[in-house]
């Protein structure tokens, strides 16, 4: 960049700043559409992308539970089926897996919703990554507990439900709290599909108002408060977990 | 009561049983020693079909197995109700209570009514000393009282036969005593007991019969007063004498 190009802009960037601190109106005009955007904001804060990151991840914990006991089952077809699933989805962008979902599919006449298409992208990505997650811990429970639950005269589904999970369930949870608040984060891409969950809405106020810093970091601060809230649940819930094991 | 014939048991190339019969009669203590690696773990573990043999037959009460055919998978269970197990680690459960441990068996696996298991349950833990520590959790007891709740645990299901893995190796010295008194106890109330154990006080004391393994062979088997006093194989001297 030559020297006079660079005054120029340091130049600009001076004046634009300047007219914005010596502009009262712009001012006001920012704090009214904060205020008037903050609520539908947080509608869809709380009515879309955590709603649709509870249900997601519930059902991909379900999903992510079934793809660990298919790979630890040692049957060749059941491993291979759950690989080749946790492959495609941690091998391709969630945004992409969502436009299939979304506009890929109704060229072979399925038709989903944008909700339900969210859900079961979201689902499907949760269920892959944390599969790995609940493998291991499942893993990490001593062969002994299994024993001492076949040694009663358990069945492998009653030793896994109610000796192996329970315990395996503490040990992924720090794990799992995490890609919960990725996935909070994540809900963001939902806007794509059509969702209107708070990235769309505040795209929508970006539209009509031209104020795109605003109503953004207004966005991603509103994202920060959620994660943090769930951050300090997610240390209560450990603590809790430790007292006795 | 317990009869195994010819039981061997082979991990690939590893032949680690090699035909074991045995037959223990109802309340009957029988005692196996035997060096390290000699198969006693595999023996016990052959009995409830943890460890599955590559051939012979297992009876347990009425419960037959001949592993030298393809064994009905619903048949491995009802071996393994026959039986109760104590292992070196304890291994409770550690997400439950003592009381929760006890009754997990019978509630899980026999469908009891759960009031009724854990009114049993609290009643076998009093029995194993451990009547004021219902609802503690495992990492809240003693090595000891664990293995105790082990044993309250196993007794729940009303076994044929109680097997005991080195049930005090882990133990610190001051602990062993609380558990060989309740094992001693058990044999006296006539409880069938087949118990690996580098206690020879305890064989001494409570066994009818002891068993000397090496290398994957009953080498012999006598009373304890015979066995240690004079035994009739050199192997079975020689790691007597090395116990000393
Ligand atoms: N699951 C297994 N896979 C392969 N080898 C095994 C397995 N379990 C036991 N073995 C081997 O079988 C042999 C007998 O083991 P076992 O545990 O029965 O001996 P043990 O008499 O109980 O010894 P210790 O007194 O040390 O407990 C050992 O050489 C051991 O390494
Ligand atoms: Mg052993």
């Amino acid at each position: 960049m030559a020297p006079s190009q660079k005054y120029q802009r340091n130049g600009l960037v001076q004046m634009s700043l300047n007219s914005f601190f010596e502009n009262p109106e712009r001012l006001n005009r920012w704090i009214d559409i904060a205020q008037s955007s903050f609520l539908p904001l947080l509608k869809g804060a709380l009515l879309y992308s955590l709603t649709i990151a509870i249900a997601a991840f519930f059902i991909g914990l379900i999903i992510s539970v079934l793809t660990a006991l298919a790979r630890l089952s040692g049957i060749k077809p059941l491993i291979a089926i759950a690989r080749f699933y946790v492959s495609i989805i941690r091998g391709t962008p969630l945004l992409v897996q969502l436009f299939i979902i979304f506009y890929g599919l109704p060229s072979i006449g399925l038709m989903i919703d944008p909700i339900p298409s969210a859900i079961i992208g979201f689902s499907l990505s949760v269920g892959a990554y944390s599969s790995e997650v609940v493998r291991a811990a499942i893993l990490s429970i001593h062969k002994g507990q299994w024993e001492a639950a076949y040694s009663l005269g358990m069945t492998y589904w009653q030793a896994l439900r109610r000796v192996v999970l329970p315990q395996a369930a503490r040990v992924s949870i720090p794990p799992l709290s995490n890609s919960f608040i990725s996935l909070v984060k994540d809900t963001s891409l939902a806007s794509v599909v059509l969702v209107p969950e708070m990235f769309r809405k505040a795209q929508e106020v970006v539209a009509a108002t031209y104020e795109p810093l605003l109503v953004y970091v207004e966005a991603a601060l509103i994202y920060w408060v959620i994660c943090f809230v769930l951050s300090i649940i997610q240390d209560r819930i450990e603590n809790k977990l430790d007292r006795y094991v | 009561m317990i009869t195994i014939t010819d039981v061997h048991k082979q991990f690939n190339s590893l032949h680690v049983l090699k035909g074991i019969s045995l037959s223990v009669e109802k309340g009957k203590v029988v005692v196996i020693i035997g060096p390290s690696g000699s198969g006693k773990t595999t023996l016990l573990r052959c009995l409830n079909a943890l460890e599955v043999p590559t051939s012979g037959s297992v009876q347990i009460g009425d419960v037959k197995l001949d592993f030298s055919k393809k064994v009905e998978r619903t048949s491995i269970p009802k071996l393994r109700k026959q039986t109760g197990m104590v292992f070196q680690n304890y291994n409770l459960f550690p997400h439950m209570t003592a009381v929760e441990n006890v009754m997990e068996g019978p509630v899980t696996v026999k469908k009891e009514d759960k009031e009724k298991a854990r009114a049993k349950a609290a009643a076998l833990l009093t029995k194993v000393g451990l009547g004021d520590k219902l609802d503690h959790y495992p990492a809240q007891l003693s090595g000891g009282q664990q293995q105790r709740v082990g044993i309250a645990r196993a007794l729940a299901m009303d076994p044929q036969v109680m097997l005991f893995d080195e049930p005090t190796s882990a133990l610190d010295p001051e602990l062993v005593g609380e558990v060989l008194k309740v094992m001693k106890e058990l044999a006296q109330e006539g409880m069938t007991m087949i118990v690996v154990t580098h206690e020879m006080g305890f064989a001494r004391e409570v066994a009818d019969e002891v068993i000397f393994m090496d290398q994957g062979v009953i080498v012999e088997r006598d009373t304890p007063s015979h066995l240690f006093a004079k035994p009739r194989e050199e192997r079975t001297r020689q790691f007597l004498q090395h116990l000393k």
